[in-house]
């Protein structure tokens, strides 16, 4: 199933995702993956986030399809170039994996094999360009393909970058390269997030809010000083704080769910990254009435 | 020019492990700027390897390892002592070191790393880089390389990972390319370039020399020459 269908269809989408482990035992990503798959429409598996080493995200993508749930297959440009990536396009079509979002990655500096080669051969807009042209029936050199896939081709904004100027105009060149939905760092401040949304309809695709669980005054305090285009509110901040060790779960779906209310209006859907905390996201979806 | 950084004496002593006696080369160009290869640096690395016992039958700083013909006539006077040597000890950047030891035609160890400055060559230049990528990208982006001054050679937009216009590689030095490109295109305003600009694929084909090159003089003194190209 294409998320594209949801968004035609006009409803309110509603994405999660879960990370491929670090060696071959599958057992938790498999079990988050079967906490959400009531409550989700479909699940991202990241590729090697943070440049962490990882099982692949295209086996990890065609596990789920092969248990019925829908995956949205990353795919970055940290590791591979413009062949081996349009390869593993042509193997996720073959696997049935529809869904795919395109991103330039994490440069390999942040990550667990520093001595890694970055290749980015291709960034978050030419590899859209590649997987609309495989769909399209030729590669990027323009070879034609015997049979080819259908894909729903989604990409990544951040409505907190600054100047956000510079987001707009590589979203809209996302968009002119086939994208199909957008999925945006994560949102903590409606009202700013309302302020990227006045000037992102223009282009006239969907877009789904990314959502951060909370875990601590901490955590918060730490991304706002290194997660590039993630401002959580002082008051967040302040009534986590304010919270206790053992009531924090509790509190931090209570301002999951709330900031999901809050954008509700204004977007075509959420993606919750629950980084741990699977076992929370039903409760959001429950408290903001999904 | 090139910056380099001497190794470090256990390494350099696993190199001429089992030989005797070496001949030590250094260069009076980038290599004497960075620390590594002039007259000073060169008496003391043969200090340390007197110390560990290893025989030291000559040495030469020259000026420019780089260019063949000055290593070449460079060398000349030194052939008995070269020729009592079981190799050459270099202390200068990659392509000094290829240079030496294509002419002298003899065992030689690297006595130094040379050092990314992002693409510039044994020139002396300001701060500016270029990879040689064959299809300029500044017409596009202010005159800033994103080739060279992205972490990721991003060439249509920032990643995302900057943070308060830092890149997120090495913030504490580096502001996020495109962040750079951004302003200055706003200053002289001329934001719709980017707007306006198409799509961009790397072509890492024109990274190749092309053709019509190969048949210059240029060619025929920088290339020609090299045992790879024969």
């Amino acid at each position: 199933m294409k998320l594209r269908e949801l968004f035609d269809a006009g409803k309110f989408v509603v994405t999660s995702e879960v990370a491929p482990p670090k060696g071959t035992d599958l057992d938790e990503m498999l079990k988050n993956a079967e906490a959400l798959r009531s409550r989700v429409d479909a699940i991202n598996i990241t590729d090697q986030q943070s440049s962490v080493m990882r099982l692949g995200s295209l086996v990890a993508s065609q596990m789920l399809k092969a248990r019925g749930i829908e995956p949205v297959f990353q795919l970055t440009c940290r590791d591979r170039n413009r062949i081996a990536l349009q390869s593993d396009l042509l193997s996720a079509w073959a696997a049935g994996i529809e869904n795919v979002l395109c991103l330039t990655g994490d440069h390999v500096s942040l990550g667990d094999s520093l001595g890694a080669k970055p290749v980015f051969d291709l960034d978050s807009v030419s590899l859209l360009e590649a997987a609309r042209s495989l769909n399209e029936g030729a590669d990027l050199e323009g070879n034609a393909l015997a049979g080819k896939p259908s894909f729903c081709l989604g990409a990544v904004v951040t409505p907190g970058s600054d100047p956000v100027d510079l987001q707009l105009i590589k979203m809209g060149k996302k968009v002119d390269s086939g994208a199909a939905f957008f999925q945006t760092q994560a949102v903590f401040d409606a009202e700013s997030f309302a302020q990227f949304m006045d000037r992102a309809k223009s282009f006239g695709v969907p877009v789904v809010a990314g959502i951060i669980l909370l875990k601590s005054a901490g955590m918060a305090r730490f991304m706002n000083q290194n997660i590039a285009g993630v401002h959580v509110p002082q008051g967040l901040i302040d009534e986590m704080a304010a919270t206790s060790k053992e009531d924090r779960p509790a509190k931090s779906v209570e301002i999951a769910a709330r900031v999901v209310r809050e954008v509700k209006s204004i977007c075509q859907g959420v993606h919750i990254m629950p980084l741990g905390w699977e076992r929370q996201v039903p409760a959001v979806l429950d408290e903001a009435g999904l | 020019m090139l910056v380099t950084k001497r190794k470090p004496i256990e390494e350099i002593l696993e190199f001429v492990a089992g030989e005797k006696a070496v001949f030590l080369l250094g260069c009076d160009g980038c290599a004497a700027a960075s620390g590594t290869g002039g007259e000073s640096e060169i008496l003391e690395l043969e200090e340390q390897l007197k110390e560990r016992g290893i025989d030291v039958v000559g040495r030469k700083v020259i000026d420019f390892l780089c260019q063949k013909a000055l290593v070449r006539t460079g060398l000349r006077p030194y052939a008995g002592a070269l020729a009592r040597a079981d190799s050459i000890v270099v202390s200068t950047c990659g392509i000094g070191i290829q240079a030496t030891a294509t002419v002298a035609d003899a065992a030689v160890h690297p006595a130094c790393d040379t050092i990314s400055l992002g693409g510039i060559r044994g020139e002396w230049q300001g701060e500016e880089r270029c990879v040689e990528c064959g299809q300029c990208f500044l017409e596009f982006t202010g005159g800033i390389c994103p080739l060279t001054a992205c972490a990721k050679q991003l060439v249509n937009g920032p990643c995302g990972g900057a943070k308060d216009g830092r890149c997120e590689v090495e913030p504490e030095v580096r502001r996020c390319a495109w962040d750079v490109i951004y302003e200055r295109l706003e200053r002289q305003g001329r934001l719709d370039l980017l707007r306006r600009t198409p799509v961009k694929l790397k072509d890492h084909a024109r990274m190749r020399p092309p053709e019509e090159l190969r048949g210059t003089r240029r060619w025929a003194i920088d290339i020609a020459d090299s045992e790879v190209a024969r």
